[in-house]
């Protein structure tokens, strides 16, 4: 077995400048041109709450808000997101405030080895944006591309319900 | 009170909420150590073959690789095997041969996760493939193709094991008056759990202390295994300290030790760097041990009236290329004996012969106890048979077959001792709450219409909570396990397990047990498990054993720590110890109220005024030896539609009433039955590993191993019965897994009902549309 003593960091690869802003928090960070934006999150940024399952955009643990949108990190380019917004797990809560589907979450037994949690609050997010009061069938195509191999999804979609319900009644009271 | 302090029955909020929600957990692949290299692995695209050579050149030659390693490479180290769980070997890296695809066959580390991957690519490896065999009937043929060249033994045949009466079974089965004979396949699937496996491996050159943090269900039994494997290079117990941080599920998958493991360890011995090792997701699903895979031919002897009378059940299992199942050592079949089901035989015997095939190492659980979903699926699959031979209603022949409520404890023909149920409570809840009677009456109405729909019931019972130490040890480690509860000055908790949490919930349930017998806050309890450093010795979770046996050490441990608590409270109280009594969770002078002491006035006296004589602290560990397993057991009802056109199965309902005994946290139960509803659902209809005659998988990434998503899963429809197991402290018998057990014979049962008119006796699952459609295509009724 051969071991070399002085590693060298260098890949030959291209590298290239990316400009993020990842909840609210502006990055400048050199990566190579090939990296996943959630090794970005993960590595580079030191934000593990995003996480990898399948590498094949199949089971949404990795999913985030790219300028609003959702899409699986791990399979978008870390330079695709330049010159854009990320928002991920660690930018629910805001000022020490849990947002409401945390709070749903967590209320509704939505989760139990935490791992899909991430993905699926981000998804949960995105739809709650998009449509305040939706229906369970809605939940459920919203969240079917995020897999949950611990709660069999009811009380997932309880969870959601409380965040939306808990929501709107915030806004009515403003 | 019990409310007020979140003692058993309280479905108190989960505690280890607050950290996942915020994405702040701290997973295997979250852990990050300075100077940390990182590994990956290069596979085998061969199912069998001959490794001519292997270069490495090009991959070290990549700026950032700082080594390969090899099987070769492992040889001076006596590494190039290791030991299997179940008295067979495994290889961690192949010197000559590879014996099915995806295997490892060399490890390379970098600087960084994608040179390595690099690294990886740039291996060249010459093969020569090989005859391939992956059908196990045909392996143990004569002339097949040997897998194991290794082995004195020249044939695939790993171990015969029976059990039970062969002769009266026979007999039996001759004088029957009615026999039913089912073949049944249950297919190989994998766990797949979200988070796929890894380690991170740090090696100390000056102490010698190794510290892993590594995806493991097991950390107690893995120090020790580590210790063995690697204990002639100097790696020895105490200074190993193997972290099992926050698992992204289990489910049965992260109990073996990988190959990938041992090379981290020796990857970070090798370079006195830190090393991380994460698999992928086509790794982990095309190359760690596989669950089920069992060729099974089942047949029940019964009289005309349906009382059933024989079981007779002979099995082929096949276990891929290694023996490297995760059984207790005794039973190389696990629990399949556990196949008589809900039913009082006067005769069984059950006999199963392990295969080897150029597959992965394949037998340990898919959330199951050793298995007891291939005996459920068994045994319920084949009531129905056996119902629609006598044209009997499926619920009625269960009723008047069931072992009775008053039988128990009672004694299985194949040797169990069920501690306790009460089988026709559970199914008539059931049927109650779907309304068996008018579903029946519906479908006979849209049966006459030409319409599609089955009700399928499976009334299962399940062994869990391995085990008594008489006949449970897994590498000859007895399967007990422990608990430690500190309780300091201020009257808060510190207790530690010899079990661990993937995501049922232990920080908070164990803290609840706690509550409830020391009248403490649950609050105020701290549950920490998974550190060898820190924790008792103990077996780990999986089998359903943390509330049976974990559990039960938590309320000892917590019963020792009343009692010292008890002679304190006579002390602050000026009393005679036998004068003092427990009551709404403090100690108090007989029928005196007024007169009583806390349990935080009690600690805090064990450290500043503890009686002369007495040792000073409170705190005490609990290592418990079982009596006995719990059985778990439920009834459960499905009704299904069928689409005439596409073949595709709807669940319209299901009704699941579980009886798990004394239930700790509701909230956490129900949970528990949903997930494992889930991934009964799974099997049933969608899951299933395939390989073609080369031994190439099919369905080996997410995009072809179809999990349910939100849009397949019904929405689960609970019960519950509550008959308490009579031998564990608290009466509870487990419940992560019932579900998983229960489900897919309901489901099952639902679609051959649907079609039994057609004359459909079994459907072998998943039971995929095609598979339907080409019945009713069959039939003369595809629309």
């Amino acid at each position: 077995m051969a071991v070399q003593t002085a590693p060298a960091k260098t890949s030959g690869t291209t590298r290239m400048k990316v400009h993020v802003t990842v909840n609210g928090e502006a990055h400048d960070v050199e990566v190579e041109a090939r990296i996943l934006l959630v090794h970005l999150l993960r590595e580079n940024l030191g934000m593990t709450g995003t996480h990898i399952g399948c590498d094949t955009t199949n089971c949404g643990a990795c999913t985030v808000l790219l300028n609003g949108r959702p899409v699986k990190s791990c399979t978008v380019f870390a330079v695709q997101a330049d010159q854009m917004s990320v928002a991920t797990v660690e930018g629910l809560e805001k000022e020490g405030k849990l947002d409401p589907i945390q709070e749903g979450f967590h209320e509704e037994h939505g989760l139990q080895c935490g791992f899909c949690t991430p993905g699926m609050m981000i998804t949960a997010a995105a739809l709650l944006t998009a449509n305040p009061d939706p229906s369970e069938l809605q939940i459920r195509q919203a969240i079917s591309g995020n897999l949950c191999r611990c709660t069999g999804y009811v009380n997932i979609v309880k969870s959601i319900q409380y965040a939306a319900r808990k929501t709107r009644e915030t806004r009515k009271e403003a | 009170m019990a409310t007020e302090i979140g003692g058993i029955g309280v479905s108190v909020k989960r505690k280890e909420d607050a950290r996942f929600i915020r994405g702040r957990g701290n997973y295997v692949d979250d852990v990050k150590l300075p100077g940390m290299l990182y590994m990956d692995i290069a596979r085998s695209p061969y199912a069998h073959a001959r490794i001519k050579s292997i270069d490495t050149s090009k991959a070290l030659a990549i700026p950032g690789v700082l080594a390969v390693i090899t099987g070769k490479d492992l040889v001076p180290l006596k590494l190039e095997w290791m030991p299997t769980l179940m008295s067979d070997k495994q290889m961690v890296l192949p010197t000559d041969t590879v014996l099915y695809q995806a295997q490892e066959v060399a490890a390379v580390v970098a600087t960084e996760r994608y040179i390595a991957a690099d690294g990886v690519a740039a291996i060249e490896v010459d093969y020569e493939p090989l005859p391939v065999v992956v059908d196990p009937i045909k392996a143990l043929l004569p002339g097949a193709t040997i897998v194991r060249e290794d082995r004195a033994q020249k044939d695939n045949h790993i171990w015969h094991w029976e059990v039970g009466d062969k002769a009266g079974t026979d007999k039996a089965f001759a004088d029957a008056e009615v026999v039913v004979k089912q073949d049944i396949y249950i297919p190989r699937i994998h766990v797949a759990s979200i988070e796929t496996c890894g380690m991170v491996a740090s090696f100390d050159k000056i102490n010698g202390k190794l510290t892993v943090w590594m995806t493991t269900q097991a950390p107690h039994a893995i120090r020790t295994v580590i210790a063995l494997v690697a204990g002639h290079l100097g790696l020895s117990e105490e200074r190993i300290r193997v972290i099992s941080p926050d698992i992204g599920g289990g489910f049965g998958g992260k109990v073996p030790v990988y190959p990938g493991y041992v090379l981290a360890i020796g990857a970070s011995v090798l370079t006195g760097h830190p090393v991380k090792w994460i698999e992928d997701r086509s790794e982990n699903i095309q190359a760690d041990s596989f669950a089920r895979d069992y060729h099974i031919t089942a047949e029940l002897a019964a009289k005309k009236d349906g009382t059933m009378q024989a079981l007779r059940v002979k099995t082929i299992a096949d276990h891929g290329a290694f023996d490297a199942a995760a059984n207790p050592s005794k039973f190389p079949a696990g629990l399949f004996h556990v196949v008589t089901g809900s039913y009082p035989f006067e005769k069984s015997f059950v006999e199963v012969d392990g295969a080897y095939t150029n597959k992965p190492p394949g037998g340990i659980a898919y959330r199951c106890s050793f298995r007891v979903t291939e005996a459920a699926f068994t045994i319920e699959r084949l009531v129905d048979v056996l119902a629609l031979e006598l044209k009997k209603d499926p619920a009625e022949l269960r009723m008047q077959n069931f072992i009775p409520p008053e039988a128990f404890p009672y004694k299985s023909v194949l040797g169990w001792e069920y501690d306790s149920g009460n089988y026709g409570r559970a199914l008539k809840l059931a049927m109650d709450k779907i309304g068996y009677a008018e579903l029946r009456k519906e479908q006979a109405a849209k049966r006459a219409k030409g319409e599609l729909m089955g009700i399928g019931i499976s009334s299962f019972t399940e062994i869990v909570g391995a085990g008594p130490s008489k006949h449970f040890d897994i590498l000859g480690i007895k399967m007990f396990d422990s608990a430690e509860i500190r309780v300091h000055p201020t009257g808060k908790a510190m207790v530690r397990l010899g079990v661990k949490s993937q995501g049922q919930g232990h920080e908070t349930t164990f803290a609840q047990i706690v509550a409830e017998e020391l009248g403490l806050p649950v609050g105020d309890i701290a549950v920490e498990e998974g550190d060898t450093d820190t924790a008792p010795y103990g077996l780990g979770t999986y089998a359903s054993r943390s509330t049976p046996v974990a559990g039960a050490a938590t309320a000892l441990a917590a019963r020792k720590i009343r009692e010292k608590a008890k002679l304190i409270a006579a002390h602050l109280l000026e009393a005679n110890p036998d004068d003092i009594e427990w009551k709404d969770y403090k100690f108090q002078v007989k029928g005196v109220p007024t007169k009583s002491k806390t349990m935080q006035e009690i600690a805090f006296a064990a450290y500043t005024n503890h009686p002369q004589g007495m040792e000073p602290g409170l705190e005490a560990v609990d290592y418990y030896d079982p009596p006995n397993l719990t059985y778990p057991f439920g009834s459960y009802i499905c009704v299904v539609d069928i689409d005439k056109g596409t073949g595709e199965v709807k669940i319209r309902r299901f009704v699941a009433v579980d009886d798990c005994g004394t239930i700790i946290n509701p909230m956490i139960v129900e949970g528990q039955v949903h997930g494992g509803l889930t991934m009964g659902l799974a099997p049933a209809l969608y899951e299933q590993i395939n390989y073609d005659d080369d031994g190439n998988i099919q369905g080996g990434n997410f995009m072809d191993y179809l999990l349910p998503t939100a849009m397949e899963t019904p929405n689960w429809e609970l019960g519950k019965t509550v008959t308490p197991s009579p031998h564990h402290p608290i009466g509870a018998k487990g419940v992560g897994e019932s579900a998983t057990v229960g489900a897919p014979a309901a489901i099952a049962n639902a679609v051959v009902d649907a079609l039994a008119h057609l004359g459909v006796r079994h459907i072998d699952i998943p039971i995929t549309p095609w598979k339907v459609q080409k019945i009713l295509k069959e039939n003369g009724v595809a629309e």
